[in-house]
């Protein structure tokens, strides 16, 4: 019997905490499969890598990781990592963060560490809520988009229109990569897997800041199943927050 | 011969594997409950699985693991 498919060794044998079809845990196998993936390729040495957990629902990603993990303040990861980067230029350094922590409290540190071209990896899951604090909407939450602050659905005259990372992003001169994927699906798993893993190999090479920003459901703060909530995801999300590579200097050069 | 191994203490019952199934093999349990109190899913149709992965990728608790001969 050939092994098709098993847990791999990047990821530890504690049990998600997340909700029942939360996105999250097919996001964390990708960025463990990746990054064991480099570690057999012989580009990386398996002790060099190093994650920054966020807060939010993944604030427990240090538990799930089985690499070197730390564990920054709200929002705060991008600057973490570029301490730890420049520290140890010869590490891999990712950061894992939320729409909450990224897109709300963090938008300055993510923006001048792509403004500086810090050389680290950022993976940006986006469930258009803030999930751990029980819902509230998020600057990422849709317009009509109904949360517990929220509750006649977000009003764009009064709230702005959500905000598009990638698209900002990929607009600042330091940025080398920037992608938006989602794992509605197994082609776009697999897409997001590429992404995840293309973005890493980059910053081995040297070369300048990368985010892939992952679109995400939320089954039990959107309040439907997680079917429904895969569902929702393609018929709302995606329409607004566009799938694709915004931005890749690497590509370009060729 | 495909064998699907699903890790019933970790499955939370979210489904997302049956919707992945492009051969319907998987289903939740109706009879089973697991400690978590969440019905895990189940191989219901093993000889119709062709073993694509799908499920195995899609599960966001790693639970399933796929060996064929």
């Amino acid at each position: 019997m050939s092994v098709v498919f098993e847990k791999t060794q990047l990821l530890t044998d504690k049990q998600f905490h997340y909700c029942p079809g939360c996105n999250h845990g097919i996001i964390h196998r990708l960025v463990a499969e990746s990054i064991d993936e480099l570690v057999k390729e012989g580009k990386l040495e398996a002790g060099n890598i190093v994650g920054v957990a966020p807060v939010g629902c993944s604030v427990f990603a240090y538990d799930y990781f089985n690499c070197d993990m730390f564990e920054a303040a709200h929002g705060r990861a991008p600057a973490v990592a570029t301490g730890i980067k420049r520290a140890k230029p010869d590490t891999l350094v990712f950061t894992y963060q939320g729409d909450g922590d990224l897109a709300s409290i963090g938008t300055a540190e993510v923006v001048h560490a792509a403004h500086r071209g810090e050389k680290i990896v950022t993976i940006f899951v986006n469930n258009a809520i803030y999930g751990m604090t029980g819902g509230q909407m998020a600057p990422t939450t849709l317009v009509g988009q109904k949360t517990t602050t929220s509750p006649y659905g977000r009003d764009e005259a009064w709230c702005g229109a959500p905000i598009k990372m990638s698209e900002m992003l990929s607009e600042v001169p330091g940025s080398y990569y920037i992608e938006r994927c989602a794992v509605n699906n197994n082609a776009n798993i697999l897409k997001t897997k590429r992404a995840i893993k293309k973005a890493m190999q980059y910053q081995l090479e040297g070369k300048g800041f990368c985010m892939i920003e992952v679109l995400s459901t939320c089954p039990t703060n959107w309040g439907l199943n997680p079917v429904e909530a895969m569902k929702w995801l393609e018929e709302n999300m995606i329409p607004y927050y566009p799938l694709g590579v915004y931005k890749d200097k690497g590509a370009e050069q060729k | 011969m495909v064998k699907v191994t699903i890790n019933e203490i970790v499955c939370k019952g979210c489904g997302l594997c049956v919707r992945a199934c492009p051969k319907s093999v998987l289903a939740l349990s109706k009879t089973k409950l697991n400690a978590k109190g969440y019905h895990p899913a189940e191989v219901a149709v093993p000889e119709a699985c062709i073993g694509c992965a799908s499920c195995a990728r899609t599960c966001p608790d790693v639970a399933i693991r796929i060996e064929k001969e």
